[in-house]
């Protein structure tokens, strides 16, 4: 033939061993194996456990209602909130569950920016998990205001023209934070809709019922896999990459503006931007790990969702976590250093003051237990990386109660000094977000694929054309 | 409703994606133009054996960025300053400084929202009706196959010519799509 220049070579010198990379792919799976695995999550009959714990996250859920509407028709007094303590949970829980959000957003935009392919097997849920974290954490600013309907109404949060005639406060970082979480949310939603479209369409090929076919059809949007369309849709998705990293890195640097734009002793430093960032992505991981330890084995997709991707995102943690405790050890150093007798007490009374027991639990959470993670066994074991990601939830949480309680409950004024108890609204609002976000994520799992399926197809050897083995000889075979 | 359907196109269906990217290479170089190949995933190099250009897509994200930085500067100085000015512990009315952050998240607001619109309008989509979704063998494009879809309305395409190629170029299974 006159094309010989196109010939696949048949024989290529094997690197040597030790420079073998691990496949994303275990097993050699083929194109068809990945669809009918992935898809087949959503279209198999639903289990037993689905059920049970939907139950149970519905009962969280209608509890946190049932305690956001206690609150609304009573007042915030219903929480155990006082002066000069006027944020505790409720501002805990939102800046803990946006920080959440991070990981999924660094997963899907920073690591497709940087070529980092092992991405694609858990892209996807993770980005679910930022979505439903951003909708928990969206809850929080807006009932601990008390009287809701302030907080909604056109012309306080939103600008729109309104009856009062008056717009937003644009000089405040509280109005900021309504930009950042609200485009955090919507460009999140978008990317992964944008992702979603393809595996979209893989699903309304296979619906077996009609009402399957439509819905999955009108959301696929007519996508036929046309390579002109794939040119402007990698295109597309590769700057939401590029939109969504700097937007990730603003929104928790904003959030941090809350406190580091206020007067407040052990509030107002500048390292709270990158710290709030780190420790975000740190808590963010904590959480995917958390959700998909149990989804790899309940669902046996350990052939996609490798040791290898749960080893990688320890070694994310270990990172972010010692970037959280460097954090940690420069604000002590920051606080004797700067010479303010307000800011060095401030400091002295997280870790030796009433709250003693608070810091020290986020310090052994944060700064201890990732450090497990130099060691390859316990990165690993999937169980102990479970427990740790638990630890790492745990301690993120108090590293925000550590922050916004401690540096208040002690303001300048010892009269006033109290210690803050949360009520028992306080704390089943906070137990019921785990419902809502556990029910939005049970029900991801029970009606989209939980996998970016045509991604990860394009991640497997035979789905390169310049590969020696050039498609079907290895693993492609159907 | 007797009206014969009418031919729309010759599909091809092809295994790997090697394969298909050397006919993609002949099938440009024979000169056609109204002709695609459908894959599973974006197959990397196949835009050049097509002949594609960069897509254009970077600049509806370009006018939608800007917009939005535009738009937000503009709506935090007349709100504040022209509209209904709040003078608070004599801080300016409008600076930007303190206009950045809502500003920045608007051109990212709206730099996305220009990527995706973008994207649907390059690509013609929503577009829920097409030839090729009603050929049986179709459906495998989502799942393990490829295709190379050759439309009736180019001006090169001849029924025994084209199928020619396609057959010469490796495709199997080469049928009719009707309109």
């Amino acid at each position: 033939m006159a094309h010989s220049s196109h010939k696949v070579p048949t024989f290529v010198v094997a690197p040597p061993a030790e420079l073998e990379r691990e496949p994303l792919v275990h097993n050699q799976r083929s194109f068809s194996w990945i669809s009918d695995k992935i898809a087949g999550i959503a279209e198999g009959k639903t289990p037993t456990w689905w059920w049970i714990a939907l139950g149970i996250s519905l009962v969280g859920m209608l509890t946190m209602f049932g305690m956001i509407a206690y609150l609304i028709s009573t007042g915030v007094g219903v929480w155990g909130l006082h002066q000069p303590t006027a944020w505790a949970w409720d501002i805990t829980n939102f800046v803990f569950w946006i920080g959440i959000g991070h990981a999924g957003t660094l997963i899907s935009a920073i690591l497709c920016l940087l070529r980092q392919r092992w991405r694609t097997s858990i892209n996807r849920a993770a980005e679910a998990m930022t979505l439903f974290a951003v909708a928990c954490a969206g809850i929080f600013p807006v009932v601990h205001t008390g009287r809701v309907w302030y907080a909604l109404m056109p012309g306080f949060l939103i600008p729109f023209p309104n009856a009062n005639a008056i717009w937003p406060q644009f000089r405040s970082p509280l109005l900021w934070d309504v930009f950042a979480v609200s485009t955090y949310g919507t460009v999140s939603l978008l990317f992964w809709f944008t992702g979603l479209i393809p595996d979209l369409a893989t699903m309304r090929d296979r619906a077996t019922t009609k009402v399957k076919k439509f819905m999955y059809g009108l959301f696929a949007l007519g996508w036929t896999g046309s390579n002109r369309h794939w040119s402007n849709y990698e295109k597309a998705y590769l700057i939401l990459a590029g939109l969504s990293t700097p937007l990730v890195l603003s929104v928790h640097s904003v959030v941090s503006f809350d406190f580091a734009v206020s007067q407040v002793p052990g509030w107002h430093t500048t390292i709270f931007p990158p710290y709030f960032v780190a420790g975000a992505i740190f808590s963010g991981f904590g959480m995917v790990l958390t959700l998909l330890i149990p989804l790899r084995s309940i669902c046996k997709l350990e052939d996609v969702i490798t040791t290898r991707h749960i080893e990688l995102m320890c070694k994310v943690i270990l990172a972010t976590g010692s970037m959280v405790g460097y954090a940690y050890g420069m604000e002590f150093f920051i606080a004797w250093y700067g010479g303010n007798p307000y800011e060095l007490y401030a400091f002295q009374n997280r870790a030796f003051g009433p709250y003693w027991w608070a810091y020290w639990t986020m310090i052994t959470c944060n700064v201890i237990s990732p450090h497990l993670f130099w060691f390859k066994w316990s990165r690993t074991k999937m169980w102990f990386v479970f427990l740790v990601s638990i630890v790492v939830n745990i301690g993120m949480w108090f590293e925000r109660f550590v922050i916004i309680v401690t540096s208040l409950h002690r303001d300048y004024l010892p009269s006033s000094w109290d210690y803050f108890h949360p009520t028992y609204v306080d704390i089943m609002t906070f137990v019921g977000s785990f419902g809502l976000f556990c029910t939005l994520f049970l029900l991801f799992m029970r009606f989209l694929p939980i996998i970016a399926i045509a991604e990860v197809k394009a991640v497997t050897p035979q789905a390169d054309p310049h590969h020696p083995m050039g498609g079907a000889k290895l693993g492609g075979a159907h | 409703m007797s009206t014969a359907a009418r031919p729309y196109a010759l599909l091809a269906e092809f295994d790997n994606p090697a394969s298909v990217m050397h006919a993609a290479e002949k099938i440009r170089d024979a000169g056609y133009q109204r002709w695609d190949v459908h894959t599973p995933f974006p197959i990397h190099g196949l835009d050049g054996a097509m002949g594609l250009r960069n897509s254009k897509v970077g600049w509806f994200t370009f006018i939608g960025g800007t917009s939005g930085f535009t738009l937000g500067m503009l709506m935090i100085w007349w709100m504040g300053k022209v509209d209904y000015a709040i003078p608070v512990g004599g801080k300016p009315l409008f600076s930007p400084i303190f206009a950045v952050p809502v500003a920045y998240e608007l051109t990212i607001l709206l730099g996305a929202f220009g990527t995706l619109f973008g994207m649907f309008f390059l690509n013609r989509l929503p577009k829920h009706y097409h030839p090729v979704l009603k050929h049986p063998r179709f459906r495998n494009v989502t799942h393990d196959k490829i295709y190379v879809v050759i439309e009736n309305a180019d001006p090169k395409f001849s029924e025994t010519e084209t199928r020619r190629l396609l057959e010469h170029v490796g495709g199997q299974h080469i049928e009719v799509v009707e309109d």
